[in-house]
């Protein structure tokens, strides 16, 4: 039986006589002896790592949908980017896998630095002052916004664009019920919200107005009308933003955010069917006593040296409890400083590249795609590296026979959710999302194209 | 005792006396380290390609360093880390157990972890058969019925239960308000409370540390939507009288919440489900073999009863008639509590680590887990008297109240000087109920030898208590930084290198 334990039996029984036991199942003798297992756990025995390896193996030849069988057009939150091998050397050191929360920041530093670098670079992709030490991921870092927003306005209606991926209005559904907030979705038109729609007490009752940059379906959002509407409800203005946006676009900030949140995959860390991700958020300084999550803060140790510590303390549940601003504890700090590795990597001309890249190759395949014939826009309005096609098939039939040509061809809203106001809904099940990323060449694409043209006949 | 210990880190390279620039500071303009690949897409200028209204003219600074440089910088950084890799972390309530490579090679492969998350069922079945398989080992590990697999962290499985907790209670018509929490617990249990849109009731601890039955059933009531317990409890006892107290809770209509973050110490030994619990949260970072990751990635799956699966959240991985696997949202889904379906790399290493362990392995894991704590626990009852006099679990919570009636050293200066020792400080001040608390959890993993140079550094803090207290009131001095002013962080707050005027 294979194990990491290192006493021998020898050890064990010595370590016994000094307890006054007879034996290992002596140790538990204050569990009642009705509630013991009496005959272990039903579990196959153990087995080495080579054996458990060849099991494993049947895991892996099940997945067809990997990056090197399939060329990835899907995004949705996760997406097909360079991760170098320095990122994954550096980010696969023991130092930083194995440690625990820096509670000891004499022996901590290493995390604590690399998560005030973070920090600083998502603050400045958010154009933001703060930015947190991370959170699960971009639907849960939208949760944190709207309680901080709800907090904040103490008011409980969240205006939310339909355009925030479906997965994301759902998980704030979900904690919605928790925290009693009204969730109101706004419709799209063309692609873009169209807040004219909600209602009069609705705007009143607004704790946030939540829009996303792009949106799901890749459009750029009016965020000035956005921002106008929070200014005029007294609501604060949450972007939900693709962080590699931020390469090409305006900021959160510059639109005026009081938060941005986001999906910090894109930055390291690999598609992972779908975890672990990073919670990015960042908010303005009047926010900060309500920040959720641990926060990394500068100072100087006895010596006058520059050090670094995690700071406001009393936000958080292990001090505040039932009146934290979060119940976060664990959190993604490992995406985090990977995210700080691959950002150091790219650099300030690589986000920029990234970025053009990311939008040139979305537009060059759209080009080609809305060529085809019975394949259209589902939106007239600008994007950046991810837009939605009508086909006149099934989405889902089109994806199927795409993936028998070797395609991983974007993602079916019918499998994201239930029709929902961000297309009309006799468009729902004809309706996919495609994604391109730097990695994608013209040959790839072009060849994408050859395929859709083929599924769609 | 001839052999050297394993798990003391004091030879580590922990290095030197000067500061680590940031990665800012070693910026020059025009250096770069990144490649991407050569696509032949056409290049578009982006002004034909974004509307002027979105278009950033400026470019936002990152850093620009050589790719030697950014290796040498996180090499660095990571010098200035402790770490399990590195020696004993008796971190209590933590379990930093040492966590196979298997693990984490098993996480790496593409096969697993080049999946899209949103990619068709049809082409990702090897990962829904593989979220099957460890959900119905964990609800055997804990004697429950079905898991969702989705909550990211212990907290937000502790949010989900009460989620459900309140589904259940809502599907029935019953409208509760209340949920009880020792006053022992880990802050996220009423931090979770408020969340899930409940009032905390705390319920005092009796003079042994466990809960006072008395003064549970007293606060019990028809509002009592349940109760959260973790058991053995953070003071590292298990709680005798579950049974009772789970009998009390029931006759009232409430459920029973386990926490699981003790999970390690009844592995195969009693389940939470017999023990009458509705609703378990299992910390898989901790119990399971993913290293913490300096704070994170973890993941909280938790498992309930009969009568709570049909609210969990969904859509589920699922095992269909036919043989093949499908997402399927149980009928009364509380819906999602995550973007996409967990943290599936977190839970691919948890399978790895069950199958390497096995049933009987691990059972063995908690054997070992309790009989290192109750072996420190002894050996240091001279030096640092147990809370309670009572057998511990996985964990001990020992108190340096004498110490500091004595010397005027408190239990943060010990902890404080354990790590200039070689090893990572134990939980200093929680439980909040025990005065000067430190709580070891030295974990299965760590060797006699570790646990016996542990026990003779902490008594050689004791005596440099009493001989040099200032020593042990300063320490450390032989770490990358010293004690640091944790108030001045908050007083002059710069969480950025632009707050920091660099």
């Amino acid at each position: 039986m294979p194990d990491y334990l290192p006493h021998t039996p020898d050890e064990v029984s010595s370590m016994l006589d000094f307890l006054g036991l007879d034996s290992l199942e002596h140790l538990f003798a204050h569990v009642p002896r009705a509630l013991k297992l009496t005959q272990g756990l039903q579990l196959p025995d153990g087995e080495s790592e080579p054996d458990v390896a060849e099991r494993f193996r049947h895991y892996t030849n099940a997945n067809k949908a990997t990056l090197s069988e399939m060329v990835c057009f899907a995004g949705g939150g996760s997406y097909d980017h360079e991760v170098p091998a320095v990122v994954k050397s550096l980010g696969s050191r023991a130092e930083f896998v194995t440690a625990y929360t820096p509670y000891q920041p004499e022996v901590a530093q290493g995390v604590l630095q690399a998560i005030f670098e973070y920090q600083t670079m998502i603050a400045r992709l958010s154009g933001l002052p703060i930015a947190n030490a991370s959170l699960y991921d971009g639907a849960t870092a939208l949760v944190e916004a709207v309680n901080m927003a709800a907090g904040s306005t103490s008011k409980e209606t969240l205006l939310i664009s339909s355009g925030v991926h479906p997965h994301w209005r759902a998980v704030v559904h979900t904690f919605a019920k928790g925290t009693g907030h009204r969730v109101v979705e706004v419709p799209l038109v063309d692609g873009r919200t169209e807040w004219s729609k909600v209602s009069s007490s609705d705007l009143t009752n607004a704790a946030a107005v939540v829009v996303a940059y792009p949106n799901y379906l890749g459009v750029l959002e009016d965020l000035g009308a956005a921002k106008d509407l929070s200014i005029r409800t007294d609501a604060l203005f949450v972007v939900a933003g693709d962080p590699v946006a931020a390469g090409v676009l305006k900021t959160a900030g510059q639109w005026g955010a009081d938060v941005f949140v986001g999906e910090g995959q894109p930055f390291g860390t690999a598609l992972a069917f779908g975890g672990p991700y990073l919670g990015l958020f960042a908010c303005t300084l009047d926010q900060i006593r309500r920040l959720p999550g641990r926060l990394v803060g500068e100072t100087v140790d006895t010596r006058e040296r520059r050090a670094f510590v995690t700071t406001l303390r009393a936000r958080e549940q292990d001090i505040r409890r039932e009146k934290a601003t979060s119940n976060v504890c664990t959190n993604q700090t490992l995406m985090a400083v990977t995210a700080a590795i691959q950002l150091g990597w790219l650099g300030t001309y690589g986000m920029r590249e990234v970025a053009t890249r990311c939008a040139q190759g979305a537009r060059y395949s759209f080009d080609q795609l809305v060529g085809i014939d019975g394949v259209t826009p589902v939106s007239t309005q600008p994007f950046f590296r991810e837009f939605a096609l009508r086909t006149p098939q099934k989405a889902s039939t089109v994806l199927e026979r795409l993936a028998g040509e070797g395609f991983l061809g974007g993602l079916a809203l019918s499998a994201l959710g239930s029709p929902d106001g961000s297309v009309a809904a006799n468009d729902w099940e004809h309706s996919l999302i495609v994604a391109v990323t730097e990695r994608r060449t013209k040959f790839e694409i072009d060849e994408f194209t050859t395929a859709f043209a083929k599924a769609v006949k | 005792m001839t052999a050297q210990p394993g798990g003391r880190a004091s030879s580590a390279p922990l290095l030197g006396d000067d500061v680590e620039p940031t990665i800012f500071e070693m910026s020059v303009e025009g250096r770069h380290s990144y490649q991407l690949r050569t696509t032949d897409v056409p290049k578009s200028p982006l002004a034909t390609l974004i509307p002027n209204e979105h278009l950033n003219n400026e470019v936002i600074a990152l850093a620009q360093v050589s790719e030697r440089d950014l290796v040498a910088h996180f090499t660095r950084l990571s010098h200035r880390q402790f770490a399990v890799d590195l020696g004993a972390y008796p971190l209590g309530s933590c379990t930093m157990k040492y966590n196979p490579k298997f693990c984490d090679a098993v996480a790496a492969d593409p096969g697993l972890n080049s999946v899209h998350p949103g990619a068709p069922a049809p082409l990702v079945q090897g990962w829904l058969e593989l979220l099957v398989d460890l959900e119905e080992k964990l609800c055997e590990i804990t004697g429950m019925q079905a898991a969702t697999l989705q909550p990211a962290a212990g907290a937000a499985g502790e949010l989900t239960g009460l989620l459900l907790m309140r589904a259940y209670h809502e599907a029935n018509n019953d409208q509760r308000r209340r949920v009880l929490i020792p006053d022992s617990a880990h802050g996220t249990n009423p931090a979770s409370v408020t969340l899930g849109g409940y009032e905390v009731t705390t319920i005092p601890s009796g003079e042994n540390g466990l809960v006072d039955l008395a003064a549970l059933k007293a606060a019990l009531g028809p509002d009592v939507a349940g109760i959260m317990l973790t058991n053995p409890n953070t003071v590292g006892l298990f709680e005798e009288e579950i049974e009772d107290i789970a009998s009390a809770v029931h006759g009232v209509g409430g459920l029973l919440y386990y926490d699981g973050a003790n999970l390690n110490a009844i592995l195969g030994v009693v389940r939470p489900g017999d023990m009458g619990f509705d609703i378990v949260h299992m910390n898989l970072h901790k119990t399971f073999a993913t290293p913490h990751g300096g704070g994170g990635p973890g993941a909280g799956p938790v498992a309930v009863s009969a009568r709570l699966a049909e609210f969990l959240p969904g859509p589920k991985a699922t095992r269909m008639n036919d043989g093949t696997y499908d997402w399927v949202a149980p009928s009364r889904s509380i819906g999602r509590v995550h973007g996409w379906h967990g943290n599936a790399m977190v839970l691919a290493r948890a399978l790895a680590y069950i199958d390497v362990h096995g049933g009987d392995g691990l059972t063995r894991i908690a054997q070992h887990a309790v009989l290192n704590a109750n072996w420190l626990r002894k050996r240091l009852a001279a030096t640092l008297p147990a809370a309670y006099d009572y057998p511990c679990m996985h964990e001990c919570v020992l108190t340096a109240s004498t110490i500091k009636a004595s010397y005027g050293v408190r239990a943060l200066d010990l902890a404080k000087r354990l790590l200039e020792e070689g090893f990572h400080a134990p939980t200093v001040y929680f439980p909040l109920i025990v005065d000067e608390a430190l709580m070891f959890e030295p974990t299965e993993t760590e060797s006699l030898q570790t646990l016996e140079a542990l026990a003779s550094a902490i008594e050689r803090i004791a005596l440099l208590c009493a001989s040099e207290p200032d020593v042990v009131r300063n320490a450390p001095q032989s770490t990358p930084v010293t004690r640091v002013d944790e108030a001045r962080a908050a007083r002059h707050l710069v969480t950025t290198e632009d707050a920091a005027g660099r």
